[in-house]
């Protein structure tokens, strides 16, 4: 697949935002570590709704006709597209409703802040699903047709939220022994998870050419496809990467958005230096990041059966 | 109904004509225009409802050359629809022709990832997405005769190779076709369900060429060629 810019930046900062918000919901809703006080919650409530407008909106871009995006909330009864979009936008008007009263109130405790962060917290996780589940119901590509994929995203979105509360906590003077030690143990599940996700694509399987032209018991081999030059078909879905370069580009992955955030945080907790945290949490996005285009490059359609490819 | 095609892989020869006819019908069509990109350039691309691919099936000197053209095959589990958050993309009840309203289309390339057969290709100037219609601007023309209410590409194959018709009509050409000849769907265990049928290439028996006895004027020419040939 290309690897679309406007498309990863949508999963990796909305991911991130709904992330936060959902542990801000949690952390204030139980208390943990005896809660956020009123700035640090303002903070993480405005992080969280600046990640998820830069996500938004660099969603549009990837649209080639963006004057009929607002269609795109029709068909939520069938499209995982249009349900992404439903409970996104459903996640604003309480998430500003809970940093309204949490700037009014200075009470981000109270019951009635906690019903809506909660409630903002609770759609956030929704829209994580349904961003899942867009690349998960594809049949076409079967490296993104697992229920892998949704898990993944809750993964990534929870521990890179996870790091960015444990920043703001520690940048404005508390102590996040706590939410570091949950960021830490997220993101160690983020590690397993995708390494379940990359064995799990490893392994052959789905249609190769011979159902793809019918040809079951004979050798089949692509002369030619027909035109010249690249079409939609192979600019959209032609893209792959060589074995020793994705190698690489996980190896990346793992010292970006693991090993340095856990080190990182080990020393900001140890330290309690917000420096170490900022590291971090830059680190941990920008990991996810490479995660978010190595998910899309390895992403092989079917159509490329068609265009010479052996398998996907 | 059903509409489809079937696509017969024993006579087809590969010669694109369909792709033309459909690109020059369908240009002007419900969808047009199909926009070319640098067309007399080095670079030459652009959108097309039809294409042909060509393939080599078995080995030397078992082998065979399979020409193999593909346009949307109008599906039972049309996933492209499914997808479509917009609502662009439908599928007709009364006939199975999948569409898409090119005034709802936002160009969100979604169903072309949903569509395993390369039916769909983004027209990068309307930012909307394009695919076949089985011409359907010509299939219920009244004003045209009845024998021309087919698509471009069937009524423009020189070599027969295209039927269209009812799946649903048991006793209808293409039914006939696929049940008499072993017509088999794409790439079915993705349970698209395609309504596109394509009829595989007949077994003949080989022609011996080897055991015939040669006449008496090619081994004269034989012997003339070898003899010209020093």
């Amino acid at each position: 697949m290309h690897p679309a810019l406007a498309v990863i930046f949508l999963t990796l900062f909305s991911g991130g935002g709904f992330g936060l918000m959902a542990l801000v919901a949690t952390v204030n809703d139980l208390q943990i570590d005896g809660g956020l006080n009123p700035l640090q919650t303002l903070v993480a409530v405005l992080l969280s709704l600046l990640l998820v407008t830069i996500g938004m909106l660099s969603s549009t871009a990837h649209l080639a006709n963006p004057r009929n995006a607002w269609r795109a909330f029709t068909r939520w009864r069938t499209s995982w597209l249009a349900r992404e979009g439903v409970v996104a936008v459903l996640f604003y008007p309480f998430a500003i409703a809970y940093l309204v009263w949490v700037h009014f109130t200075d009470a981000p405790t109270a019951p009635a802040g906690l019903a809506l962060a909660s409630l903002a917290g609770g759609l956030g996780l929704v829209t994580i699903f349904c961003q899942g589940m867009i690349y998960a119901t594809l049949r076409t590509i079967r490296q993104w047709n697992t229920a892998l994929v949704p898990v993944n995203f809750y993964a990534m979105g929870l521990a890179s939220g996870a790091t960015f509360l444990a920043l703001i906590r520690m940048a404005l003077g508390g102590k996040a022994t706590f939410l570091a030690g949950l960021a830490m143990a997220l993101i160690i599940a983020v590690a397993v998870l995708k390494g379940i996700y990359y064995f799990w694509i490893g392994r052959p399987s789905g249609p190769t050419i011979h159902t793809a032209t019918g040809f079951n018991r004979s050798r089949v081999r692509l002369l030619d496809q027909g035109h010249t030059f690249g079409t939609f078909l192979t600019q959209e879905f032609g893209h792959r990467l060589p074995r020793e370069q994705a190698l690489g580009m996980k190896t990346v992955m793992y010292v970006l958005a693991v090993v340095i955030p856990l080190a990182t945080l080990a020393v900001a907790v140890e330290d309690t230096s917000a420096l170490a945290a900022l590291v971090a949490a830059v680190s941990v996005i920008s990991g996810i990041g490479v995660e978010r285009w190595l998910f899309f490059v390895e992403a092989q359609h079917v159509v490329n059966l068609y265009h010479g490819r052996q398998r996907c | 109904m059903r509409l489809g095609l079937v696509i017969d892989l024993d006579t087809c020869v590969g010669c694109h004509a369909c792709a033309v006819a459909c690109k020059e019908w369908n240009t002007s069509g419900t969808t047009a225009p199909l926009t070319d990109y640098n067309p007399y350039g080095a670079e030459p691309s652009g959108v097309w409802f039809n294409r042909i691919r060509h393939y080599e099936i078995g080995e030397y000197p078992y082998n065979k050359t399979v020409n193999f053209p593909m346009s949307c095959m109008h599906c039972e589990n049309a996933e492209c629809v499914t997808v479509c958050p917009t609502g662009a993309s439908y599928k007709r009840s009364e006939d199975g022709i999948v569409l898409v309203d090119q005034s709802k289309c936002m160009g969100c390339n979604y169903c072309s990832w949903a569509c395993p057969y390369g039916a769909r290709e983004l027209d990068r100037v309307s930012g909307t997405m394009k695919k076949c219609t089985l011409c359907i601007d010509r299939i219920y023309d009244m004003e045209i005769p009845e024998e021309e209410r087919q698509p471009a590409c069937v009524l423009t194959c020189p070599a027969h190779a295209r039927m269209f018709g009812d799946f649903d009509d048991q006793e209808s050409a293409v039914s006939r076709a696929v049940r008499e000849r072993g017509g088999y769907q794409l790439m079915p265990e993705l349970n698209y369900d395609p309504s596109n049928h394509y009829l595989p290439p007949r077994v003949h028996a080989p022609i011996p060429v080897d055991s015939l006895r040669k006449k008496a004027t090619a081994k004269l020419k034989e012997w003339v060629n070898r003899v010209v040939e020093r």
